[in-house]
């Protein structure tokens, strides 16, 4: 460092530099909002309406796996934050693990009502297939997140999952990151890591699905879809006139074949 | 055949049409909903917790069952000691044709049953001089002595008589070290001092069970309370939890490779199974790209019924549909 420059950082030590004043600071918060509301406009992020073909029960287990995972997480959350022990002595504590439990249960149950929906529908088509990629893969995370949480219960099931899973997995080398008889290694992967990989893709395949909306019915006949809508659903139509839908302000690029 | 395999996709964006929706409200109800579900699931049937397992429980419940294990530990015999990778070299492991993990990623848990299971534990009990003598005695034997005494000692077993304390007393015979050194093993096991022996790590807070979970995985208790709470691959397996509850019912795809043949007999099951459940997880997640696999939903009109008022819509005359709007 010269001289000058040592002078100059000298002077400028304990100066506090505002962000605003910063040109590179507010050009860099310009790209990023600039590319995020791109990518991701408010309107599709949090949609105010959805086409009328949206209309059956199917729809309804997506929104409740969802649920039922933040359930889980809430419930997860306080079982950890009290302790291993807590609710293998308290009442208050094994009603808690018991919601926890449960909520697995409706999760996986839902999910899986939610993946054959989806599968039936053919939601991949029009450029849909990183939602039902996500969706898949979310699916499969939740198999091991959910083995670790019962290899964590401290009692005689997690004695008996665990030795019994044991030779699958040293079968294919993983024992030594994933070894099932080692409580600690266990109990990491099911409060943290896997938690972690779970609600990321969950974020994903949700922004995703804001992104691209719901797949459309197959041989779909928009001249006659146009025509016919019921006086129920006119009365409950926005009253400003729709812009242009998504899918046509903003083409999907990664359209895949079907 | 060509519309079975064909990638034609006619999907385009929807320009029907919109309903009022909002996200957030049916985000509450659902979570409402389901959040009473649990709850009311959680006070009518709770949570099953039944008590784990420990080799102190183990000893004194099933004394005999207990020497006999211990003694295969001894000898080199049990499935632990020989199971190969990651615990010893003494087994192949699985493989599946020229794939070989379980060789390739080596030993990275040793287990010497003999010193871990056996020998070590005792050496911690130095104030027992006939003990020591005993141990001494069998190390320094032949490997052919310590065999031919460990398997007299096994068949001595099972003609043992149990007493109201829990020691097991056999007939004398060409054993004598191996008698002394099962006898303070099993006094050490039903202390409670061999479970803590048998941890991994020496510090304050234990979280590695592989050693005693292995040890008592070679003897019947587990299995014993498996099959009580249906939990065997026989019963219900990995469906049920204990208390008959539900389990992992989301692993049938890849328990029940476990049920059928060549897998069912297979030494080699495990890696298969897995393959196998690997290679349909992948399909699974590559169904948009699967040519045939795609199209099933097309061919088979579920979708009729998931959009039938759409459809239903479709299906009206253009005319009626003017007068309708």
């Amino acid at each position: 460092m010269s001289a000058t420059a040592a002078n100059h950082a000298a002077g400028d030590r304990g100066k506090a530099v505002s962000p605003s004043t910063s040109w590179t600071t507010r050009a860099r918060a310009a790209a990023v909002r600039a590319a995020a509301v791109g990518t991701l406009p408010p309107e599709q992020l949090l949609p105010d309406s959805q086409p009328t073909y949206v209309a059956s029960w199917i729809y309804v287990f997506g929104l409740a796996a969802l649920a039922a995972l933040v359930v889980i997480v809430g419930s997860g959350i306080l079982l950890s934050l009290k302790g291993l022990a807590w609710w293998h002595y308290t009442a208050v504590g094994r009603f808690f693990n018991s919601i926890h439990l449960w909520a697995v249960e409706l999760f996986f149950f839902t999910m899986v009502i939610h993946l054959w929906g989806k599968f039936w529908m053919a939601a991949w088509r029009g450029g849909r297939a990183r939602v039902w990629v996500t969706g898949a893969v979310t699916f499969l995370i939740a198999i091991p997140t959910a083995l670790t949480g019962y290899i964590s219960q401290q009692n005689f099931d997690a004695q008996w999952i665990s030795i019994q899973a044991k030779d699958a997995m040293n079968s294919i080398g993983v024992g030594a990151v994933f070894n099932v008889t080692n409580f600690g290694q266990m109990y990491s992967y099911h409060v943290l890591i896997l938690p972690i990989v779970v609600l990321s893709l969950v974020l994903a395949h949700i922004l995703l699905v804001c992104r691209h909306r719901v797949v459309p019915p197959f041989e779909l006949d928009t001249r006659r879809a146009s025509a016919r809508i019921s006086p129920k659903r006119e009365s409950l139509r926005p009253e400003s006139p729709r812009p242009a839908p998504v899918s046509e302000r903003h083409p999907p690029a990664d359209r895949a074949p079907s | 055949m060509r519309r079975l395999l064909g990638s034609h996709d006619d999907t385009r964006p929807w320009t029907g049409p919109y309903v009022s929706y909002d996200l957030v409200k049916g985000l509450c109800i659902a979570l409402g909903v389901v959040t009473s579900l649990a709850v009311l699931l959680a006070v009518l049937f709770s949570s099953p917790d039944e008590q784990p397992s420990t080799i102190e429980q183990w000893s004194r419940r099933m004394p005999v069952n207990f020497l006999m294990a211990a003694t295969k530990e001894l000898d080199d015999e049990s499935l632990t000691a020989e199971y190969g990778p990651p615990y010893n070299h003494n087994g192949e492991g699985q493989h599946a044709a020229f794939l070989d993990p379980q060789k390739w990623l080596g030993v990275d848990q040793p287990i010497d049953t003999a010193e871990d299971y056996v020998i070590g534990p005792l050496r911690t009990l130095s104030s027992d001089l006939a003990l020591q003598r005993g141990i001494a005695e069998y190390k320094e034997a032949s490997a052919y002595l310590q065999s031919d005494g460990t398997n007299s000692y096994e068949k001595a077993l099972r003609k043992a008589s149990v007493a109201g304390d829990g020691s097991v007393s056999v007939r004398p015979g060409e054993y004598e070290n191996v008698d002394t050194i099962m006898h303070g093993l099993l006094g050490l096991a039903q202390s409670g001092g061999l479970e803590s022996d048998l941890l991994n790590s020496h510090q304050s807070f234990q979280t590695d069970y592989t050693k005693p979970l292995l040890l008592m995985a070679d003897g019947e208790l587990l299995e014993e309370r498996a099959n009580e709470q249906h939990l065997l691959a026989k019963q219900w397996g990995m469906m049920n939890e204990t208390g008959s509850y539900p389990g992992q019912a989301w692993l049938w795809l890849y328990t029940f490779w476990y049920q059928i043949e060549p897998f069912k007999s297979s030494p080699n099951a495990d890696i298969l199974v897995i393959l196998v459940t690997t290679l349909l997880s992948l399909a699974f997640v590559c169904i948009p790209f699967i040519p045939g696999i795609r199209s099933i939903p097309r061919l088979i009109p579920v979708h009729r019924l998931i959009w039938r008022e759409h459809y239903r819509a479709q299906s009206t005359p253009l005319h009626e549909l003017s007068q309708a709007s």
